[in-house]
């Protein structure tokens, strides 16, 4: 019998989808709370914008930091 | 993270591109195109060091063109220096330091312009890849930056006063202080430096990675005795143009995050209300 599709490997692959569940949902909410904000006050759009890219990049440390160390501890 | 997709259990690929299918750090080691020693140390020029090289030089060339003969009217290229200049000092210097902050405007715009740079050339035609995909620029960058703002807060306030701040904030029951100093400790003094770094790094490293997985992937697709996958291919290399897209938002993004996340610390450096 053939092998059609089979998947082997490390480990790292499903521990970062884990990783990536925290930060998926923080970005979602920091870029939900922008919208919300220049929706309710478009004036402060701008005024926002340095706030919305420093919260991103904060949480999105976390997800790269599992890309990382899935190569750092892989061995 | 070795995950190989086994999609037949056939020969050999038929081209050596396909053969590269999972691709991993391997790709991300450039033979030297000259080596050296100085003293002992060993020096080998690869492709990346060439590609920032010419990305010092392209910055340079640009600004020195741009300004050689200053007009009132500007034309076309002082417009374009200018305003990239002007975009950083008064969207990032100005609004977030204030206007202590505008004489570190000049690093601000270098230091964007160079990430920036070396960023594109993760999808920039024969150079296919960002030097800061390796993690050695982004480190470099990453200690100017901790160097400066620690510099810049103990000639503003002092080295005592600085760490004082930064350790024992005045505004805390002392109490706390068993409890937040290290916290403190490790978040401004650890956890900057070392997130700067690896922010940048990461994302160029994965863009790579993911730019190699959907077109090796559609090369060993096409490479297939199945007819079917053969014809599957034609996705793969459509993501990897729609990914090239996003891999370009993406790198300036992370371009306006390391200039912006700079400029913060150098504003709480410079903070005076404890």
């Amino acid at each position: 019998m053939t092998d059609l599709a089979a998947v082997n490997g490390s480990l790292a692959a499903i521990g970062y989808g884990l990783a990536a569940i925290g930060p998926g949902v923080g970005v979602g909410l920091v870029f939900a709370a922008y919208i919300q904000a220049s929706a309710r006050q478009p004036a402060s759009a701008r005024l926002n914008l340095p706030w919305l890219f420093l919260g991103f990049a904060l949480i999105e440390a976390l997800a790269l930091f599992g890309i990382a160390f899935g190569f750092v501890w892989a061995g | 993270m070795r995950v190989s997709l086994k999609l037949t259990d056939s020969a050999e690929p038929a081209s050596s591109l396909a053969a590269e299918f999972p691709p991993g750090l391997k790709d991300f080691n450039y033979a030297p195109i000259w080596d050296f020693h100085v003293l002992g140390v060993e020096f080998a020029i690869t492709k990346l060091t060439l590609l920032t090289w010419l990305a010092v030089a392209g910055i340079s060339v640009f600004f020195l063109l741009a300004v050689r003969k200053p007009r009132l009217v500007p034309g076309r290229l002082q417009w374009a220096a200018e305003s990239t200049y002007g975009f950083i000092r008064d969207g990032m210097a100005r609004s977030m330091i204030g206007e202590a902050g505008v004489r570190f405007a000049p690093y601000l715009t270098t230091l964007f312009l160079f990430i920036v740079a070396n960023n594109i050339y993760g999808v920039l035609p024969l150079a296919q890849v960002s030097p800061n995909a390796k993690i050695s620029l982004p480190v470099v960058l990453a200690i100017l930056s901790f160097v400066l703002f620690n510099w810049v807060g103990i000639r503003e306030h002092g080295a005592k006063t600085y760490f004082r701040n930064i350790l024992f904030p005045p505004s805390v029951p002392a109490w706390l202080y068993p409890l937040l100093t290290p916290i403190e400790f490790f978040s401004t003094l650890v956890v900057r430096p070392v997130t700067l770094a690896v922010r940048l790094f990461a994302n160029m490293f994965a863009g790579h990675l993911l730019l190699l997985v959907f077109t090796l992937g559609g090369v060993a697709l096409l490479a297939s005795d199945n007819f079917l996958l053969k014809g599957f291919s034609v996705f793969s290399f459509l993501l990897a143009i729609a990914l090239s897209l996003f891999e370009f938002a993406v790198q300036l993004v992370q371009a306006y995050v390391f200039t912006i996340l700079t400029a913060s610390y150098l504003q709480g450096a410079l903070a005076h209300e404890h």
